[in-house]
């Protein structure tokens, strides 16, 4: 389809804003621009259309089944988004005097407290945008722990070999080395490789439990315990807590610091790539560091507070992606007590049906009762058949369903990994296993096949190879 | 309670002895019990939908929504088109994730890759990025991206946005780059203090704002000429407004253009989402962190979009990733794209003017009032910056009418803006209000 640019006429416009009503002398033109930008000229007509048509291209969690694994695609309730857009969130300025924003500061107290409660931790900041942002966050607040005790020899961070690359790349900005910990064959952290690797340089830890392959590592006390007796500091990566909320805490299993994706776990959308949330929660000795400023309440209201001498500073301009709280919020005071351990209950649930119905055809990476999450590993397809975890997925986009995250983890080959979340119905998983079924089925009668899909999606199979190779980033007037 | 789980308690048991289950507890029955919390949350019951509207409109209730603002300083009050809204919440757009199956995620990758035309239409650049999370984390990236082995020594202009230096000595601290603050004379960066500084070996950038935290258009020009002399990069950092009408920073030989997007169809939003825009040279396009879209074709020759330059990637590359950025602002992005096309060239100018004519026209207003004076000569943009007897005595004033004054400074000064929705009207009026003030 055409781009706005190609649609683009000159000479139409939308009329947006009325003539300026004072009249004050333009800056002289060695202050100005040479040229206009060549930026669309269109009707809001045109312009509506333009995004219709684009929005029939685009496969959200509203247009069917979203099994990612990893990204935890439930459903993005309404009425946080409709809360999100109240004038007093939403039309607030971020430098309005205190007593003016406390509706604001209120949310972000009791966000603060309730995230806290749900990950057993003491402390929250929500100024991290994203995961791999509260990664990087907290793992700053690790660095200025062990350099407000004098030691400046911490320089490693541990990461399981099956880790999301974000944890190695956020070691990375942290100015950490990464020391990789080896997996062992049933997909857990190998605590030998572990006791080996933990020594006087070791920051800290950072793991994911449910890990990666979804499985609970049940050595988790122990591997905490490992870390803790070398001097280091376990860091929790959300990105699975949607497993065991209400169930198990990361606080309780020994992790010091965790972020949440509040984006993934608490409902908020992902609006094709963010904003996102990294809230990042931390127990009492690390609360020092967090980042500025923190709100506090006494009998006066709520406060923003600059009071943290050895804060690490700011990671992200004012207070975060705000109205991404709000919607978490709405969504943890709707779901309640009650509903948060619920909503992890049945994830495990459906995933755990989904994988039965599947693993008498497909090949489980790790066959034991899963959390919410499995992994399927295509290997032996791939040799024998020479279909691959690629052509599985591709044949999933003609039935209307976004494939699962491939090719991930690393230590998993020819992986799919499904999540199906809680918020999918029996039928849908019903129909998505018969999906799986049949392209099994067709994997073993007609493998050819596989490789021309999809056939039906707006556009085919792409080109990748020579997009990377002639970079073309932009619209060439 | 509130919840979201379509199944029914029967249909889960049925699930359950389909898989030779009798109770979702025996889902969870290997987890050790010592590890189980063994209560309740302690959170709040849950609540139906009316509810929980009622609860949150209350805490919403608590916060005093300003209907004319005169303050900025990194958030801008400008007028959203309502095409913005409309098309920014559309369901497949919103609860769509990261366009990894390039297949059924055209929309998304094809308004990525109209934004980054757009972005690079601003700025004058090659090459932009789909975003990162805000105008201050595009800047610390941005000077990441200038670091190299040898070149760590970081310059960066006190007269930036505060969050955005602290941001930037936040990341320095920790990959272990030397930051050198350049001090503010008049209001400006004192690139003289700098000269001194510059060495051929260390010097990795210098950040610049332009209009910087105090309004003031800064000699990018003269900036970028200084630090290229000893092969470090600049880095300046616009208002996507004011580049309606002002110099763009490939025009004065920025190598690394970043900006806070919000006041491209943002709201206030107490601060976030925001969004960050990055675009550079092609030179430097592999060093660019976050995604990148690109064009190519699909089997039958159709033309499509794909994330491309992945090699950069915190997933290809694991702990040598340019970034480690995974989630970024896609949907503030789109906003900022629909705003672009709904204003248009001509529209975008017509914002950046009235902007500036406005902000004039206050400034010319509040000055002649007397015992207030503007405290820089140099051209500004949309903010500038006043001396007067009480600051304080002003803005509560200003606020028991209704009004955002500037934000005050901690030196007594007030940072003033104005923006196309501030009428003549409003601004005689406060221009009235602190005339009687300081009477």
């Amino acid at each position: 389809m055409q781009l706005l640019f190609e649609r683009s006429h000159s000479g139409r416009k939308c009329t947006i804003l009325p003539e300026c009503d004072v009249s004050y002398q333009l800056p002289d033109a060695s202050l100005c621009r040479a040229q206009a930008p060549h930026l669309p000229q269109l009707s809001e007509n045109e312009i509506s259309r333009h995004y219709t048509e684009l929005a029939k291209q685009t496969h959200g969690v509203n247009d069917g089944f979203y099994p990612l694994g990893s990204c935890t695609m439930k459903y993005n309730p309404k009425i946080n988004d409709e809360m999100a857009a109240l004038p007093g969130f939403a039309k607030i300025h971020p430098l309005q005097p205190e007593e003016t924003a406390q509706g604001c500061l209120e949310a972000l107290y009791l966000a603060d407290r309730y995230f806290a409660e749900i990950t057993g931790m003491d402390a929250m900041t929500f100024q991290p945008a994203a995961g791999a942002h509260g990664e990087l966050t907290g793992l700053m607040l690790i660095k200025a722990y062990h350099e407000s005790r004098g030691d400046f020899e911490r320089k490693k961070i541990l990461v399981p070999d099956s880790a999301h690359g974000t944890n190695p790349a956020s070691a990375s900005m942290a100015g950490f080395q990464v020391v990789s910990i080896p997996s062992l064959p049933n997909g857990c952290v190998d605590t030998e490789a572990l006791r080996q690797a933990a020594d006087e340089h070791t920051a800290g830890l950072m793991l994911t439990n449910p890990n990666t392959v979804g499985l609970f590592d049940l050595n988790i006390s122990e591997i905490t315990s490992i870390v803790h007796n070398a001097g280091g500091l376990c860091y929790y990566d959300g990105a699975n807590l949607n497993a065991i909320m209400g169930i198990v805490r990361p606080g309780d299993m020994g992790f010091d610091v965790v972020h949440l994706n509040l984006h993934k776990t608490f409902s908020t959308p992902h609006g094709g790539g963010g904003p996102g949330s990294g809230a990042v929660g931390c127990k009492e000795m690390l609360k020092p560091f967090l980042p500025s400023p923190v709100v506090t309440k006494d009998e006066n209201g709520y406060h923003l507070c600059r009071c943290n001498p050895q804060s690490i500073g700011a990671v992200k301009e004012f207070y975060g992606n705000f109205l991404v709280v709000i919607r978490a919020l709405t969504y943890v005071l709707t779901l309640g007590k009650e509903g948060i351990p619920e909503a992890s209950s049945n994830a495990v649930l459906n995933c755990n049906y989904m994988m039965s119905h599947l693993k008498d055809i497909y090949e489980m990476a790790f066959d034991t009762g899963c959390m919410h999450e499995f992994v399927m590993t295509l290997e032996n397809l791939k040799k024998e058949k020479d279909v691959s975890a690629m052509d599985v997925a591709k044949a999933l986009l003609d039935n209307g369903i976004h494939p699962p995250t491939m090719y991930f983890p690393l230590i998993v080959h020819e992986a799919l990994m499904v999540e199906p979340t809680e918020t999918e119905p029996r039928e849908v998983l019903d129909h998505a296993i018969e999906v799986f079924r049949n392209i099994y089925e067709m994997a073993q009668t007609e493998p050819e096949k596989l490789h021309e899909m999809p056939l039906h999606t707006p556009v085919r199979r792409l080109d990748e190879v020579g997009a990377a190779r002639n970079p073309h980033l932009r619209f060439e007037f | 309670m509130g919840s979201y789980i379509p199944s029914t308690v029967k249909e889960r048991q049925e699930m359950l002895e389909s898989i030779g289950l009798s109770s979702i507890d025996q889902l969870f029955s290997h987890i050790p019990e010592e590890l189980k919390l063994d209560r309740e949350l302690d959170l709040p019951s849950g609540k139906s939908e009316m509810e929980v509207s009622r609860v949150m409109n209350n805490i919403a209730s608590h916060s005093v929504v300003f209907d004319s603002i005169f303050r900025g300083a990194g958030a801008y009050d400008h007028y959203i088109p309502s095409i913005v809204k409309s098309v920014t919440g559309k369901e497949e757009f919103v609860t769509a994730y990261t366009p990894y199956q390039a297949e059924i995620s055209q929309g998304v990758l094809q308004s990525i890759f109209e934004y980054q035309t757009m972005i690079c239409e601003l700025t004058g650049m090659d090459v932009s990025n789909a975003s990162v999370y805000d105008g201050a984390t595009a800047a610390a990236e941005a000077v990441n991206m200038c670091c190299e082995r040898s070149r760590q020594v970081v310059f960066c202009s006190e007269a930036a946005h505060p969050d955005n230096i602290r941001v930037i000595k936040t990341y320095c601290w920790a990959s272990g780059h030397q930051l050198v603050m350049v001090p503010v004379k008049d209001g400006k960066t004192d690139l003289s203090q700098i000269a001194g500084q510059l060495d051929k070996k260390t010097g990795a950038c210098l950040y610049i704002q332009s209009p910087n935290f105090f309004g003031q258009i800064e000699d990018v020009q003269q900036a970028a000429e200084l630090i290229h002399s000893v092969g470090a990069k600049l880095i300046c950092a616009c208002n996507p407004i004011a580049l309606g009408l002002l110099k763009t920073p490939a025009e004065q030989g920025a190598d690394i253009a970043v900006g806070e997007g919000q006041p491209l169809g943002m709201p206030l939003s107490f601060g976030g989402p925001y969004l960050g825009f990055m675009a550079t040279t092609s030179a430097m396009m592999r060093k660019l962190p976050g995604r990148i879209v690109g064009q190519t074709t699909d089997v039958d020759g159709k033309r499509a979009f794909v994330l491309t330059l992945q090699a950069r990637e915190q997933h290809i590359r694991r702990e040598k990733a340019s970034s480690n950025i995974c989630s970024n602002q896609a949907l503030c992005a789109m906003t900022a794209s629909v705003y672009l096309a709904a204003v248009g060239p001509d529209g975008l100018r017509q914002a950046a003017c009235s902007c500036y004519q406005k902000a004039h026209y206050l400034a010319e207003q509040l000055s002649q009032i007397e015992g207030v004076s503007l405290r820089y000569t140099g051209s500004f943009f949309h903010e500038f910056v006043t001396d007067q007897p009480d600051a304080a005595k002003v803005l509560d004033a200003l606020q028991k009418e209704g009004i955002l004054g500037g934000l005050p400074l901690e030196d007594g000064g007030i940072l003033w803006c104005a923006t196309e929705k501030n009428t003549k009207e409003d601004i005689d009026r406060v221009v009235e209000i602190v005339r009687k003030e300081l009477m």
